[in-house]
């Protein structure tokens, strides 16, 4: 009898686990339907990356108040999966705070930290949800937020807090019980923060007490399961994603826009300059730039897939902030969305990738592309270094290069290049005519 | 008695066998558009004044192809670069400023998978170096002495290449008040032109980009607006003009700023 909920226990930690680990799989098979790139070079300067900008959580504090609390969620998070440990062990083994004599006043101290950032979770989980439906910060409200997105965060927001809530709770029961001599349960040092929700317990009898107690406690451990279930259906999975998308950081000049070398070798063989790849033409040239998602590099996917859709890029560019079609974060987000319907395809025994449908026309418009100005403020504002306009730029390539899909005006500029090797319609031999004027000024 | 300002080609000191120390790329903006000229003048002056070891292409540069990479078109930017390419590599340069930082974004970092490889340099940069160095010594009791001057970050100077402090230092060096946009540096605003938006219409918004901008500018008060860019400034004069302000704030490029100041 006894034994019960140590084998529902195992039971529920080995469903959790293997939920966990066919999602895990479900979403590395979609980040690699991206195309492969090798980026593993200067991986001092990658460990550096991750430990500054993921870890150490370097560009959220270009705004301090969400990074600050931001910061309390993430150590929160950290810390207190510390003492999850203690539960997994406490409900396999069936044992009650199986630490707790071992560490006498230090695990009263843990507790009473934890209890601290339990309070701090749950006050910035208060707060970021007053920002989004209270004060309704504009970058939450942008069109691509509405329906799942916007649900998305408030589960979250919701479900932490009440996470929160039975730790406190577990924590403050636990105690009368402790102090009323029930079986099994360990007298600890004072609790602060649990001892502040002890008057709402105080007059229960010792069987309500003991079901409360029993209930958070499973509540919680259960609710971290499934929360960590949850996550990789969420755009929550920034909590782990950071790491492995900061360590494949583009550490180049962002100006930089990296080669096509499969042009260079036609451009070479056009200009009649030998190469290498000339005499040994490659078995196969696939598309020219980004249509689908299969056409960007699995770093693009991996990027989508770590975009908690705060919203910074789309507020810092300059082109959604004057009224254009344009989001870098929808561009991230239409990434992620497209590769979810291909993977979940492929699953389904469907058509996967040729589906008839693309990123590029069912996800991206032409408008949103067109309307980016390159300027890297999206770059620049990602906390977690994703890069929107990688795949713009890629996208680009396609619609020029494939489609012959871009602006006329932009046809125009590229028949001025052509034929007058300037983007403006003047003559070349006029192109010096600028220091006539100097050279007839005395210095 | 005094001698005119020279503006030797690469071919002409080919001709005498002669190398100079560094290429001015010039650009089709400092090549053909009419208020550019000036900036291209300015700063051919200052290197005659200072005694530069310089030359430019002339007729023989092309577009860097940078419109023509960022618009999609990969194959005309790499005939236009493999183009260029070839002719600074005929002539052996080793070292390009230039006054655009899209040439100097493109030169600098995409030139070298092409097989060219050149100290590519812009010329706030330049500009610094010769007034740290003592060439260029400014009266800085000129027309900019004591004014407001706020300066707009170029996207591809600064975010994309990280420079920041060279423009800055130079306007510091005019005995002027910097004033800074609220979005500056990192977190500049674009002008609006880049990713070849300079040659197209902009898609349909609310507000045009370089209003945005100019606003910004205008509300630090700054009677002279600095930029390092030929696109930014065609987009931050239109802006001035869109505001009816072009009677008493100015758009000058830093290479102007620092001739006016040498009276040149």
């Amino acid at each position: 009898m006894s034994f019960l909920p140590q084998l529902a226990f195992v039971l529920i930690l080995g469903v959790a686990g293997y939920i966990l680990s066919k999602r895990i799989k479900f979403l590395r098979r979609n980040i690699f339907l991206g195309k492969a790139e090798t980026r593993n070079d200067h991986t001092d300067d990658r460990w550096k990356t991750m430990a500054l900008v993921a870890f150490g959580q370097q560009k959220m504090f270009k705004r301090i108040i969400p990074a600050l609390l931001h910061l309390l969620i993430y150590v929160g998070f950290v810390v207190i999966n510390l003492e999850v440990l203690e539960f997994i062990l406490d409900g396999i083994l069936g044992t009650h705070r199986l630490f707790a004599p071992f560490l006498g006043g230090v695990y009263t101290a843990a507790m009473n930290m934890f209890e601290f950032l339990a309070v701090a979770v749950l006050f910035s989980c208060v707060v970021f949800l007053t920002r989004r439906y209270v004060t309704k910060v504009e970058r939450f409200q942008k069109p691509e937020m509405k329906g799942w997105p916007a649900l998305d965060a408030t589960l979250i927001l919701v479900i932490e807090i009440i996470l929160m809530i039975a730790v406190l709770t577990m924590n403050a029961t636990d105690q009368i019980l402790a102090e009323r001599g029930a079986d099994h349960y360990l007298a600890l040092g004072p609790l602060f923060f649990s001892g502040l929700i002890r008057p709402l317990f105080e007059g229960m009898s010792l069987e309500a007490l003991h079901f409360i107690e029993r209930f958070a406690w499973w509540f919680h451990i259960v609710g971290i399961l499934a929360f960590a279930v949850y996550v990789t259906y969420s755009k929550h999975l920034h909590i782990f994603l950071a790491f492995p998308n900061t360590w494949y950081s583009n550490l180049k000049p962002k100006g930089e826009m990296v080669n096509m070398p499969e042009v260079t070798n036609e451009v070479n063989m056009m200009l009649g300059i030998p190469t290498e790849a000339a005499s040994n033409p490659s078995a196969e040239i696939g598309r020219f730039g980004a249509k689908d998602i299969n056409d960007l590099s699995w770093i693009n996917v991996m990027n989508a897939y770590s975009c908690t859709e705060c919203g910074r890029c789309t507020s810092e560019c300059p082109a959604n902030l004057t009224g254009k079609k344009l989001s870098p974060r929808k561009i991230m987000m239409d990434v992620r969305d497209r590769a979810e319907e291909v993977g979940k395809s492929i699953d389904a025994g469907g058509p996967g990738l040729e589906d008839g449908k693309s990123l590029l026309g069912d996800y991206i418009t032409k408008e949103e592309l067109n309307a980016c100005t390159s300027c890297n403020a999206c770059v620049e504002a990602c906390p977690v270094n994703i890069d929107p306009l990688s795949i713009i730029l890629q996208m680009r390539r396609y619609v020029a290069m494939e489609e012959s899909g871009t602006p006329a005006q932009w046809n125009a500029m590229f028949q001025n290049m052509e034929t007058s090797f300037s983007p403006w319609k003047f003559s070349p031999s006029d192109r010096f005519n600028w220091a006539e004027k100097v050279k007839e000024e005395e210095m | 008695m005094s001698e005119n300002y020279k503006v030797p080609t690469m071919a002409e000191m080919a001709g005498k066998g002669e190398t100079p120390e560094v290429l001015f790329w010039v650009g089709c903006a400092g090549s053909f558009d009419e208020r550019y000229k000036a900036v291209t003048q300015a700063f051919v002056k200052i290197l005659n004044k200072v005694g530069v070891s310089f030359a430019v292409l002339g007729p023989e540069e092309a577009c860097t192809g940078d419109p023509a990479r960022r618009a999609g078109n990969e194959f005309l930017f790499q005939m236009q670069a493999v183009a260029n390419i070839q002719v600074m590599n005929g002539y052996e340069v080793k070292k390009v400023v230039t006054a655009c930082p899209h040439c100097f974004n493109t030169i600098k970092n995409e030139y070298p998978a092409l097989g060219g490889n050149y100290e590519v340099i812009h010329h706030s940069q330049f500009l610094q170096q010769l007034i740290n160095e003592g060439k260029v010594t400014l009266k800085g009791g000129g027309e900019f002495k004591g004014k407001k001057i706020t300066f707009h970050d170029s996207c591809y100077l600064g975010r994309a290449n990280n420079v920041y402090e060279a423009p800055r230092e130079v306007i510091k060096a005019l005995d002027v008040e910097l004033v800074e946009m609220k979005r500056c540096k990192t977190k500049g605003l674009c002008c609006g032109a880049g990713g070849a938006q300079m040659f197209k219409e902009p898609e349909p918004g609310k507000k045009d980009i370089n209003v945005e901008r100019t606003e910004e500018a205008l509300a630090t008060g700054a009677t002279t607006i600095a930029v390092g860019c030929p696109f930014c400034l065609t987009m931050m004069t239109d802006g001035v003009k869109n505001k009816e302000r072009e009677a008493d704030v100015k758009v000058y490029d830093l290479a102007e700023m620092i001739a006016k100041d040498m009276g040149i």
